[in-house]
């Protein structure tokens, strides 16, 4: 069983206990280490039940890199699940609860899964479960949703209740990772003059070495780490943070880093997570190896563990993950586990070491500590039910029919080499080669990712670059070579040697035994995870799978959260050997960013709520917001959707608005209009050409419906232009289209027609628009004096400019609702006031204001389109029977070409008409019209689609657009509309302008 | 993310300051061009694997349109320059015939 140490531990603090809970069982551990230690130390090795088979599991390793061992930490808003224990810290009140099990961890019934595995092999979800096809939805779905997945979502009305920030920097050089590579790095390219940042994911400096037994300078590491790290703090150009995992090198130098600023400490003042966006001039990637698991019949059993995993819980926290272990080895370094359990006090049964001979020095001072080696052996098999209780041991070249020795012990230390974590190297396209010595991929540092200037910006030192032995003086090179490269000029010391023992040669063991037969193959796992075994992936490869990237979709290889960072070297070496290939021949799954999970609310950082986007306010918001407006999303504007009076609905208050502007007098802020202004000698040729109507001819004084479309000929915006002189046009856009529109001119001017004389001005936020509308509009305009708006002198579609009762206004006479309407543009300071004036002075013209959605209804009423609604970007003018508005005289305009496709003049296309409910009822949004037929797809044939439909407050019914196929020639013809469900709603083809088709109201 | 340098401000910035607007030096087909020319203009596009000729603007920086002659297999950036030009100035031929002496060159 595991247990703490009663000595030792260089990184807890046994004076401080913490106090936490798992599974409501209260549990003590020590201040500096982490979950997964303190579980250890209370004897709690079963962590959890697997993806699929519900197998228990136990945590196999002491990092980032766990598989295995994921949580559910905290309770209630802070509750979060999948949460590796081996980089959570442990703090006092951390509660943890296990995952994926039903209905306890320790009775898991759908263990059964483990019985019949062969209803999940690889692939199981393409062929186990396709006949009979309703079984799908009724059987085997529920029963695959209720065993699979790990942990469970939050609770639906959670909310998180910590904050999370973003940080932009800069530096010369980034150092990511701090073992003794990584600090070197940090000090050669400051002492040379850099500007540096340092980040260590984990807590502590130093990585591996002080576990290790690494000596500097003749000294413990420790000592050396320590020296280095004040060193580093000492100076001014150093940054170092802790807590902090460079999540993503992206491109050109620009990196994520992940800082975990308060995980372990919440419900404090700081932030709970930091997300630092760097861009680096150059980065120095010290991100050290992982090791890699044995492929062995049992080897996801509770005690088996990473032989380093091992050692790190040893020396670091005083934890023995059994009393008894067995290592089993291709390699020497796992014998410094054993050195280490012995010193420990830890029963060592034996090394079983895969080569035919271990005579390296670590293997001699194993021997001479008293430790069984047993060379050209492997395990056969782990037994036991929830925990190792024996190894069963035979030849490595054998099938593993039976075994040659058996040992009992509760736990197993494997070593299958390393990996080095060339993941940050990888995400922007630095490239690896097969290092057929260690029998891993390192870092090809011919093949870097290239920076803006096409040079390497990436530079990989320590293990991480495969350097096994020593490391502080390659470091210093990369580094220096780094501090270089971004123009630092100064020297740096000479580093400090640092002297790891001679290793000899591994062995490649993919397979353990390397001839295993089935029975054995069908317990070997490869990705714990995702319980993905050496016989899954042997099945893909007999099944036909040749590529690395579709085994691994196919079987799930690698795409757990843990990204296959254990699991992904072994199931290609797997797929090698069954495809007769090299292991470089087979190559890797790409290494996307991030490196591991990070948290949502790092990547939303400050940007929620009210600071999700910025909000666009007209001159008279502060009076919508407090006059009942129900705001709807207009682009980043909040318009009113309409305004609510006391005991109304949503219905009952537009209805209002809408017979009150069609028998007073109707006031809308429509400031939010586009209004750009387009000046120069060219301002008419441009026009034109933007225009599919002619606006060059447009007199100053007047105002012109126009159409813009794109160069397919789809309408684009629409609005009213006003010739203010003969060099200059104000052009109104839709209140979402101004940033696209003037953004599109601006494009045509710079790239296409640069010769041309015109200057185009977004005058949007300059002024603010107010349409005065209804019969009573000209009487209350008329109150404030001045400028004279009578029918004579301001016709309609012109315009003019003056003062309206001391108002600087300009007045566009022009109607979106067919009535007598005016629409006064004041500077933008002005607007608040001149809104106010105009409810002041029409009190008793029934002046009230109306919000969009009256807007759409009285524009509907007229059969006037509106982008957004008639139109989705496949629509064209001639669709909505604007052929009015397109020029025959002009040569060119932004989408005539795009008419003139065959596509484009079809007569089969779906036009404009005005539809009417035979009931007098509302259709849906979006309803189509069906014709009873089907389509050559067996679904049903359609002959049109609703665009608009509202309520009319002024006609008592339900009023529509729609475009149907040849619908202007079927005037009174009778269609069906598709309800919910099998309804069919009867509506009559009718003329689309339903109210005032005379144009006498607007006419006065 | 890329950095990339306006021609007409002279900023260096992140991707985020500006908007891409697809390949460079386009050749608009109006009225009167056939239907495969202006299939062409609007729809065919080279899609390298190499070198690259593209439009941006600096959208929240001086607003100009400009071009870069970029790699999209490295992200090099070869040059920027003003998107009034009908084809790649020599120098920036030049840079990419330095860096890359395959190139076939503009066409």
């Amino acid at each position: 069983m595991s247990h703490r140490l009663a000595t030792g531990g260089r990184l807890i603090d046994r004076a401080r206990d913490v106090k936490f809970t798992f599974n409501g069982k209260h549990m003590t551990g020590f201040a500096g280490e982490t979950l997964a230690a303190s579980l250890l130390a209370n004897g709690q090795t079963l962590l959890g039940r697997s993806f699929k088979y519900h197998r228990p599991r136990g945590v196999v390793a002491s990092g980032a890199e766990e598989p295995n061992a994921l949580v559910g930490l905290g309770k209630g808003d802070r509750y979060e699940p999948n949460q590796r224990v081996t980089t959570t810290e442990v703090f006092d009140g951390l509660s943890a609860e296990t995952q994926n099990h039903w209905p306890s961890l320790e009775y898991d019934l759908l263990a059964v899964n483990s019985l019949v595995p062969q209803f999940l092999t690889a692939g199981f979800y393409y062929k186990t479960f396709l006949r009979p096809r309703a079984f799908w939805k009724h059987v085997y779905e529920p029963i695959i949703r209720k065993s699979a997945g790990l942990g469970k979502a939050p609770a639906h009305d959670a909310r998180d209740p910590d904050r999370y920030e973003q940080l932009y920097a800069f530096c010369d050089v980034l150092v990511i990772g701090g073992g003794i590579a990584g600090l070197q790095a940090a000090l050669s390219a400051a002492e040379a003059g850099a500007r540096v940042a340092l980040w260590e994911q984990t807590v502590h400096w130093g990585g591996r070495a002080p576990v290790d037994g690494v000596t500097i300078d003749g000294q413990d590491a420790d000592a050396w780490v320590k020296a280095t790290v004040a060193k580093l703090e000492s100076m001014d150009n150093v940054h170092l943070r802790l807590r902090c995992m460079g999540a993503g090198v992206h491109d050109h130098g620009y990196v994520l880093g992940y800082e975990r600023v308060s995980d372990h400490a919440p419900g404090t003042d700081a932030p709970r997570h930091r997300l630092w966006r760097m861009r680096a001039g150059q980065i120095v990637t010290a991100t050290g190896a992982i090791e890699r698991p044995l492929s062995f019949a049992g080897n996801d059993l509770p005690g088996v563990m990473l032989a380093s995993a091992v050692r790190d819980y040893v020396v670091n926290y005083a934890v023995a993950p059994g009393q008894s272990v067995v290592v089993v080895t291709n390699n020497d370094d796992a014998y410094r586990t054993a050195i280490a359990l012995r010193r420990a006090g830890v029963g060592v049964p034996a090394v079983v070491d895969a080569r035919a001979e271990a005579n390296g020095p670590l293997v001699a001072e194993a021997r001479a500590a008293g430790i069984t080696v047993l060379t050209g052996k492997g395990i056969r098999k782990v037994k036991g039910s929830k925990q190792v209780t024996s190894v069963e041991i035979c030849r490595i070249d054998s099938k593993g029919t039976a075994f040659t020795e058996k040992f009992d012990c509760d736990a197993v230390a494997m070593s299958g080499g390393w990996s080095p974590v060339v993941h940050l190297w990888s995400h922007c396209g630095g490239k690896l080669l097969w290092d057929e010595a260690n029998h891993f991929f390192r870092p090809d540092a011919a093949r870097p990712p290239l920076g803006t200037d096409g040079a390497g910006f990436v530079t990989v030192c320590g293990s991480a670059n495969g350097d096994m032995g020593a490391v502080l003086s390659s470091a210093h090179e990369a580094a220096l070579a780094a501090a270089r490269a971004t123009g630092a000029t100064g020297n740096a010391t000479a580093p400090s040697a640092d002297s790891a023992p001679d290793m000899a040669p591994m062995d490649a063991v993919w397979m353990m035994p390397r001839n295993a037969e089935y029975e054995l193959r069908m317990k070997m796992w490869l990705d714990f995870q995702n319980d993905v075994k050496v016989a899954d992936v042997q099945l893909a490869a007999r099944e036909g799978y040749q590529s690395v990237e579709h085994t691994k979709r196919y079987t799930t290889l690698g795409m757990a959260t843990d990204q296959g960072k254990l699991s992904n070297i072994n199931g290609l070496a797997i797929l090698s050997d069954a495809l007769g290939q090299p292991i470089p021949a087979t190559g890797t799954t790409t290494f996307r960013p991030p490196y591991t999970p990070i948290s949502i609310g790092a990547i939303a950082g400050e940007a929620t709520g009210s600071t999700f986007q910025p909000l666009r306010r007209s001159p008279i918001q502060d009076w919508h917001d407090s006059n009942g407006s129900d705001p709807e999303p207009v682009g980043q504007w909040r318009r009113p959707y309409t305004y609510l009076r006391a005991g109304e609905d949503r219905h009952a208050s537009v209805n209002r608005e809408v017979a009150n502007a069609r028998t007073n007098t109707g006031l809308l802020d429509a400031s939010t209009l586009g209004k750009i202004l387009v000046q120069g000698p060219d301002a008419g040729r441009f026009m034109d050409m933007f225009y599919t109507n002619m606006m060059s001819n447009l007199k100053p004084g007047k105002c012109r419906y126009g159409l813009m479309c794109n160069e397919n000929g789809f309408l684009m915006d629409d609005g009213v232009v006003a010739r203010l002189s003969d060099d200059a046009f104000l052009v109104h856009t839709t209140s979402g289209g101004a940033d696209h529109v003037h953004g599109w001119m601006e494009d045509w001017l710079q790239c296409e027609w640069w010769d041309w004389k015109v200057h185009t001005v977004n005058l949007t936020e300059q002024f603010a628009q107010i349409a005065v509308v209804g019969p009573k509009a000209r009487q209350l305009l008329e109150r404030f004096g001045g400028m004279d708006v009578s029918a004579d002198t301001l016709k309609f579609m012109e315009w003019s400019e003056g003062k309206l009762g001391g108002f600087d206004a300009r007045v566009f006479r022009i109607s979106f609702s067919g009535e007598l309407s005016f629409e006064v543009a004041v500077p933008a300071g002005q607007g608040r006031a001149f809104w106010d004036k105009l409810l002041a002075e029409g009190a008793d013209l029934g002046v009230m204001p109306y919000g969009t959605e009256a807007l759409h209804i009285l524009r509907a009423e007229k059969g006037f389109i509106m982008i957004g609604d008639e139109t989705d970007g496949t629509v064209i003018p001639q669709d909505l029977n604007l052929n009015w508005a397109i020029s025959k005289k002009k040569d060119d305009f932004l989408g005539k070409r795009g008419m003139e496709r065959e596509a484009m003049i079809h007569p089969d296309r779906w036009k404009l008409v005005g539809l009417e409910t035979l009931d007098g009822s509302v259709l849906p949004h979006g309803a189509l019209a069906v014709t009873g037929g089907k389509t050559a797809n067996k679904q049903a044939e359609t002959e049109g689609r609703v665009t608009s439909t509202y309520y009319s407050a002024t006609l008592k019914r339900g009023i529509a657009m729609g475009l149907v196929r040849y619908g202007p020639d079927r005037m009174g013809e009778v269609l069906e509309f598709a309800g919910t469900g099998d309804a069919r709603i009867k509506v009559r083809i009718v003329d689309p302008v339903l109210y005032d088709k005379e144009g006498a109201k607007q006419n006065v | 993310m890329l950095l990339l340098t306006c021609p007409c401000c002279g900023v260096t910035a992140e991707e985020t300051e500006f908007a891409p607007g697809g390949e460079a030096h386009l050749k608009r087909s109006g009225p009167g061009s056939s239907d495969a020319e202006f299939d062409s203009y609007m729809f065919n596009r080279k899609n390298p694997r190499g070198v690259h000729f593209e439009r941006w603007r600096h959208a929240y920086g001086c607003g100009k349109w400009f071009l870069a002659a970029r790699c999209t297999m490295t992200l090099e950036v070869f040059g920027t320059y003003p998107a009034q030009t009908l084809e790649p100035p020599a120098e920036i031929v030049a840079a990419i015939k330095a860096k890359r002496p395959d190139w076939e060159g503009f066409a």
